[in-house]
């Protein structure tokens, strides 16, 4: 699953960013790193960017970006 | 080259930052992930011996101000929060293009004790360009309540600088920061610093790139660190070149060529 497919308020786990080079890079600096947890908060008018929860700070992708990275699906506590 | 005249050319790259120093000041830059309090600390420190404008061409809020202790001058430069020093936005280039080309004589990362991956992430980034580097440990109360417990001492030895708790909203801090900064310039400390170590494949390349790099960019000499330099290069990220191009238009020729037009710079303006 990726994480442009994950509803608004649903939990996942990040395990696998499929990016490289210098995109990837930045993937990982924000904060998207495999085998993290990952919130999707609220979606702008436009469907996109999506707002994210990760490591304790809301940011936001593009559909483009969140294709990028791969997801397991966890339960909502 | 002699000490006044390397302090007159690094006035002179400090002058793109709209840096006038003449009088030596040791100048201090305020780095971070944003909201961690810098413009607190900013604030705390300087007071009202401040003011505030846009970085040169850019519309990025810059402060710029400035503090006595014990007899003795330091500037002060408020940078852009950013979670990373790679130039991906223009917040990041001027945070990066400071440390690397202005070269701070310390650079305080600011970081968020309750939020310590993320913000460790950047404080790492920052030594790898530059070991005159302290880290404050601010919003230390939020940590607290979150039942969050830092150990400054062994963080200290892990990253082979100063690490010094704040809760800068509090003014907490504060002149503990003052003290290490005015001991550092007065006493010539340097820090080692953790460096970062990549593969054997990596570490290759980049033993390889040096040299040649010090060979074609000879005016750089101590001016810039190497290492740094050409990890960058091996990411592929362009806009360093662009970057030295600018503070050192000797090169714009070399770097037109190397760049043969096909540079990217979207979003870096
Ligand atoms: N609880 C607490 N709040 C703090 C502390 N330091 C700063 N703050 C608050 O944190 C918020 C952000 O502080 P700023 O100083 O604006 O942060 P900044 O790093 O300059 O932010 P950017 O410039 O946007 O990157 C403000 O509301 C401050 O009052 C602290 O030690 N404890
Ligand atoms: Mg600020």
């Amino acid at each position: 699953m990726l994480l442009n497919e994950l509803a608004i308020e649903q939990v996942a786990e990040i395990t696998a960013v499929k990016a490289r080079g210098r995109q990837r890079r930045r993937l990982l600096d924000l904060g998207f790193i495999p085998g993290t947890k990952i919130k999707a908060l609220r979606k702008s008018p436009l469907g996109e960017p999506v707002a994210y929860l990760v490591k304790g700070t809301v940011l936001a992708l593009r559909k483009e970006e969140a294709e990028l990275i791969e997801i397991r699906r966890l339960e909502n506590e | 080259m002699n000490k006044s005249a390397e302090s007159i050319a690094l006035n002179l790259i400090r002058r793109n930052f709209n840096i006038k120093n003449d009088d030596n000041k040791p100048l201090i830059a305020l780095a971070g992930n944003p909201n961690t309090g810098k413009s607190t600390i900013f604030n705390g420190l300087t007071g009202l011996r401040q003011h505030t404008g846009n970085w040169p061409g850019k519309t990025v809020n810059r402060a710029e101000g400035y503090y006595r202790y014990k007899g003795r001058e330091f500037l002060l430069i408020d940078l852009p929060g950013t979670y990373s020093l790679l130039a991906n936005s223009t917040e990041e280039l001027i945070a990066r293009d400071f440390i690397c080309f202005a070269r701070p004589d310390i650079t305080l990362v600011v970081a968020d004790a309750t939020n310590l991956e993320r913000n460790l992430n950047l404080a790492l980034q920052v030594l790898e360009l530059s070991t005159n580097t302290v880290l404050v440990m601010n919003l230390m109360d939020e940590a607290e309540r979150k039942g969050i417990k830092i150990d400054v001492k062994k963080l200290e030895s892990c990253l082979q600088i100063p690490v010094i708790p704040a809760v800068a909203r509090d003014g907490k801090g504060l002149e503990e920061i003052k003290k290490t900064c005015y001991r550092i310039i007065r006493e010539g400390i340097k820090f080692k610093g953790i460096q970062m170590s990549y593969s054997r494949e990596i570490e290759e390349k980049i033993a390889g790139l040096i040299p040649v790099l010090q060979r074609n960019l000879t005016f750089l000499e101590d001016k810039i660190n190497w290492r740094w330099l050409a990890l960058r290069l091996l990411e592929g990220d362009k806009t360093i070149l662009y970057s030295i191009s600018t503070y050192f238009p000797v090169y714009r020729e070399a770097v037109n060529i190397i760049q043969k037009g096909d540079v990217q710079l979207d979003g870096v303006n």
